[in-house]
């Protein structure tokens, strides 16, 4: 990609942030408090995409990922008192080992055979948190302590019940994913992710390690999900199983196929669109289930690139 | 309950899991093997299957028999044209691809299901069974009409192998899973074939449902349970062997059942889908699967 | 290998895609369905499960609602002004239930949020209205909010929870079925406060646990479990929910035959479905835990006929437009209840508007007594300003030729424990 392309795509990622930033100032209270919520679940579909976009992997279990940050972090908080940011990086290191743990063994996998494997994993994560329902509430989950409702930072003390700092939080998180992604895809990894997806093969007989690359590429996912489920956690004070469902591994999908597969921007831009189509649709009808079963179908007969895709495609091929 | 009538119970138990679980695997298998999709949604075809069969006795009074007869034989024909055209429509126009074909069927599986909550709603609904008949072994009463599951899923079988083997439907099946190019090079309509496929495996789906509903009810929840057992039975079986399906089923089915009676289930549940996840890694293409060509 | 995930690109047009992307973007933008935004109301938010597992509740739930809301604006509203009540479907999910209650409180902006039942949702929600500063009524039988786990926003004056009903079954129980007891419980946290609770008062009995028989929510066979129950067991207990409790049923008659113990239930597990189901034919001469009896009784009060015409219900319990839709008799009291607490504390409090919001935690914390009367058909009630719990009265009955006839009621008293924790004393 040229640097002027490059140059392009950093000023409209710079555009977005600042947009997003702004719109805390501008918005009424109820759409910062959604706007928070799709920020973290962004950063989840960011995580997503770089498998799936990137390297071209489709991995249907990845709630497992973004369940172990939002367990791992929420039950330091609940079971050992440990302090939020600490239990954030707790999270986070816990999505990491889990996604180094299944990325060696499901990786080896072909397609089909890859997806499934990860689908029972997952399936594995959300039966073991009901089995250990003991420690993690099971189904009915477990609301954080008040002490893991606030933490310290250089002195001041932030309260996270506070719509500013959850957004604020949420969006610092979402522009470092967000510059995470830019650096890899500008970077020769990037290229070599490139590579593996349009041509395993023939990369693989170029001389790469193309194992070592997806690992790579399945680590930044697995950590990055990981990252978002420990900020979800933390941030809205509540862990459940609902959260290691099928459901979810789903949802990121839908995310990420609708605002644009291997693009920078269109994870985000899916889950803004579909949150609020949720939002606005269960207000009109209670089949709005069946409103996304159809979303599902068109996109992938008529947009299998997503939205951010097909503009690519069609008019602006420099898009990232 | 002693050890040995209590091991009794668990298989027979067991062997009823195995039987609807053999007939539903089946369905996934073929459509497997023939078309090489893995169809999400065909836990739906089965719920759509126990619906339709409530509908079909709520209509016809009378003995129960009669109207479970005739939901034996309606039901599935009705999830067959759904699947049918779903094929048509949705899955031809992807030309099969493996990864859109996974997305397209999850959004059936959303339209499938949420219809059933609008037309059906949110309750169990319940169908009587055709007849009642309380076997008493001497240390415990069990339901005869399971042991019908049983016979009616050998029967079925029995009825698949044959198609499989023995008639030309089946040689063209055959012939296209092995190697679809030369079969459409021996002027074999390959479309036309996942299309009969795809609802064939729908309504196997559709006729093992018909046939647990008079002991389960139902619910248009019900059809996530037995997806993941296809798939597991599916894939620890072998991806496009029918053998091999029907082997796992069996395996599956009385383990399950074994287990959970002694264990806890939800830890039998983790076991057995590890054990999945362990099979493909080594095993990609099943224990008895076939390679793709 | 393939170039790209999916297979060759898509067949629209320049034209076409800014059409679908124009039809989607005014979708999106168009404001949410308008809200009459009459100054002169009073919000009441109401996140009824109508999707999920808890469907089948949700619908009577808003049915129930809408009746006594409509009776309460022809009465003249609460001090002066009408009552809205805005529904929010949560899917009976604990993220959308959470993210409603914050819709309630930031869009709608709702003076009351009532309504929750499954106590998963329940947990998630909760802490958040707290947050919000939201007054929160739940109508839930959770022991969550006596047992201190909730906050000083959220309230349960509609109906008792379990903790209350499991205690005063017990010495009906351990005097006229037996002693020796096995539970068959599902295994997550509903089924393990029956397990708990129930434990607890039969030992205060003077009876034992035979054996405790844990079923996962989701389990469709049980002919499994029952060789598990002891043979010399008195009376089983169960609490089974979910779509397999016909099944559960058939085989437990499959199982015992005509030697069978006592057996005892509570309603939840036959909550919207039909007694007369042949499955279910096992039942007759076995008893259930009834907050309201389904079935009109003999001696039923003006107070119940009241309610059943108002909602819409027959002398058996089913909808009067269709007789196979049978409601959630014991549960949906609740929401009717509540409407009324909440009309009768924002009189005391001259509730106006959300300013007065500390005035009606206030006022709620200060009621009582409830008399059974039009706005309490379930009957007598006395609640607990501290723990913000109610307490009543809990109805045995027995299945009888399809049908269940009350046998016995507790008193009150009989559902009362000590105090678990002090609201009041926190801040607002």
């Amino acid at each position: 990609m040229s640097a002027n392309h490059i140059g392009r795509n950093l000023i409209l990622l710079a555009v977005v942030l600042a947009i997003a930033f702004v719109m805390q100032f501008v918005l009424p209270t109820y759409y910062v408090l959604t706007i928070t919520r799709m920020m973290v679940l962004a950063v989840f579909a960011v995580g997503y995409n770089m498998l799936l976009g990137y390297v071209g992997l489709l991995s249907l279990g990845h709630a497992i990922f973004f369940a172990a940050g939002l367990y791992f972090a929420g039950l330091a908080t609940y079971h050992l008192g440990i302090s939020v940011p600490v239990a954030f990086l707790i999270g986070i290191a816990a999505a990491f080992l889990l996604a180094l743990a299944i990325g060696v063994v499901a990786l080896p996998t072909m397609r089909v055979s890859f997806m499934i494997v990860t689908l029972m994993f997952a399936q594995v994560g959300f039966l073991t948190t009901l089995y250990f329902a003991e420690y993690t509430g099971g189904q009915d989950g477990l609301s954080l302590p008040h002490a893991a409702r606030q933490f310290d930072f250089f002195g001041t003390t932030f309260s996270l019940a506070n719509e500013q700092v959850r957004f604020n939080l949420a969006f610092g998180l979402l522009a470092i994913a967000l510059g995470v992604s830019f650096l890899v895809l500008t970077s020769r990894r990037g290229r070599i992710f490139a590579a593996i997806r349009e041509n395993e093969g023939r990369t693989e007989m170029l001389g790469f390690n193309v194992f070592a690359s997806k690992l790579e590429a399945f680590l930044y996912s697995g950590t990055i999900a990981g990252a978002a489920g420990a900020a979800y956690g933390l941030l809205f004070g509540y862990v459940g199983s609902t959260f290691a469902s099928i459901q979810y591994s789903i949802e990121v999908l839908l995310f990420t196929l609708l605002g644009g597969a291997g693009t920078l921007l269109g994870p985000l831009l899916g889950v803004l669109l579909m949150t609020t189509l949720i939002d606005r649709l269960s207000e009109l009808t209670t089949a709005y289930l069946l409103v996304i079963g159809v979303v599902l179908i068109v996109l992938v007969l008529w947009f299998p690139k997503g939205i951010l895709g097909t503009i690519r495609e069609r008019w602006l091929p420099w898009l990232m | 309950m002693a050890f040995g009538p209590y091991l009794f119970l668990a298989i027979l138990e067991g062997l009823v899991q195995a039987s609807v679980l053999t007939v539903t695997a089946v369905g996934l298998s073929l459509v497997f093997g023939v078309m090489r999709v893995v169809n999400v949604a065909h836990g739906e075809f089965y719920m759509l299957g126990a619906v339709f069969a409530w509908f079909v006795t709520s209509f016809i009074t009378g003995h129960p028999a009669l109207g479970f007869i005739a939901a034996l034989v309606i039901s599935p024909l009705i999830v067959g044209a759904i699947a049918f055209a779903s094929e048509r429509l949705v899955l031809k126009r992807l030309n099969y691809d493996p990864e859109a074909t996974i997305v397209a069927t999850i959004g059936l599986l959303y339209i499938f299901q949420q219809s059933a909550l609008i037309f059906f709603g949110p309750n169990a609904q319940a169908v009587e069974p055709p007849f009642y008949w309380r076997i008493r072994f001497p240390w415990f009463g069990y339901d005869g009409y399971k042991l019908f599951i049983i016979a009616a899923a050998i029967v079925l079988m029995g009825v698949v192998w044959y198609l499989m083997k023995h008639t030309k439907a089946g040689l063209v099946m055959r012939a296209t899973q092995l190697d679809r190019e030369t079969a459409q090079a021996f002027g074999i309509n390959v479309d036309n074939v996942s299309a009969y496929v795809f609802a064939l495996g729908a309504m196997l789906a559709a006729v093992a449902a018909v046939l647990v509903v008079p002991i389960q009810q139902a619910h248009y929840l019900m059809g996530l349970d037995p997806l993941l057992l296809s798939f597991i039975v599916v894939i620890i079986g072998g991806l496009g062997s029918i053998q091999g399906t029907i082997i796992a089923a069996i395996i599956i089915g009385l383990s399950d059942g074994i287990l959970s009676v002694f264990f806890s289930p939800t830890l039998a549940k983790m076991v057995s889908t590890l054990l999945v996840a362990f099979v493909l890694i080594f095993r990609p293409n099943g224990l008895f699967g076939k390679a793709e060509r | 290998m393939t170039k790209s995930i999916f297979s060759e690109g898509s067949i629209i047009t320049r034209r076409t895609a800014l059409k679908g992307f124009a039809a989607g973007a005014s979708l999106l933008a168009s404001p949410h369905v308008p809200r009459a935004q009459t100054g002169g109301t009073i919000k009441l938010g109401a996140p009824f499960h109508r999707t999920g597992i808890g469907a089948s509740y949700g619908r009577w739930y808003e049915r129930t609602a809408q009746a006594a809301v409509k009776l309460i604006n022809e009465g003249g509203g609460i001090n002066g002004k009408m009552i809205e009540m805005i529904v929010e479907d949560d899917g009976t999910d604990p993220k959308r239930g959470t993210e409603v209650i914050e819709k309630f409180a930031t869009e709608h902006k709702v003076d009351v949020v009532f309504g929750h039942l499954f106590s998963h949702v329940v947990a998630a929600a909760g802490p958040r209205a707290g947050e919000l500063k939201l007054p929160y009524l739940v109508c839930s039988e959770g022991h969550q909010l006596a047992g201190g786990g909730l906050n000083r926003y959220t309230f349960q004056p509609g109906i008792t929870d379990v903790k209350s009903q499991v205690a005063s079954m017990a010495p009906w129980i351990s005097k006229n079925l037996g002693k020796k007891v096995t539970m068959l419980f599902p295994d997550y946290a509903f089924g393990h406060n029956h397990r708990d609770y129930f434990s607890e008062a039969i030992k205060a009995q003077g009876g034992e646990i035979s054996a405790l028989i844990p079923i996962p929510p989701t389990e469709s066979s049980f002919t499994r479990y029952f060789p598990q129950i002891p043979s010399d067991t008195e009376v089983i207990y169960h609490v089974m929910v979910g779509p397999a409790v016909l099944t559960f049923v058939k085989e437990l008659g499959d199982h015992f035959g005509s030697t069978r113990p006592q057996i005892f239930g509570f309603i939840d597990s036959l909550e919207a479905v039909d007694l007369a189901t042949p499955q279910l034919e096992y039942l007759d001469g076995t008893y259930f835990w009834e907050a309201a009896p389904r079935y009109a009784q003999k001696d039923q009060t003006e107070f119940d006929k009241f309610f059943r015409e108002k909602v819409g219900v027959d002398a058996n319990g089913a909808s009067t437009s269709d007789p196979k839709d049978v409601s959630t008799y014991s549960h949906m009291f609740s929401v009717w209840e509540t409407l009324f607490v909440i009309k009768q504390a924002m009189e005391m409090a001259k509730y106006e508007g959300p300013d007065q919001k500390k005035d009606f935690i206030l006022a709620l914390e200060s009621l009582d007594k409830f008399s059974a009367s039009n706005e309490h058909p379930q009957g007598d009630k006395v609640f607990n300003g501290k723990t913000h719990q109610v307490f009543g009265k809990q109805n045995i009955s027995k299945v009888e030729g399809g049908k269940l006839n009350v046998v016995h009621t507790t008193s009150i008293e009989d559902g009362m424990y000590e105090p678990e924790v002090d609201y009041t004393k926190m801040e607002l």
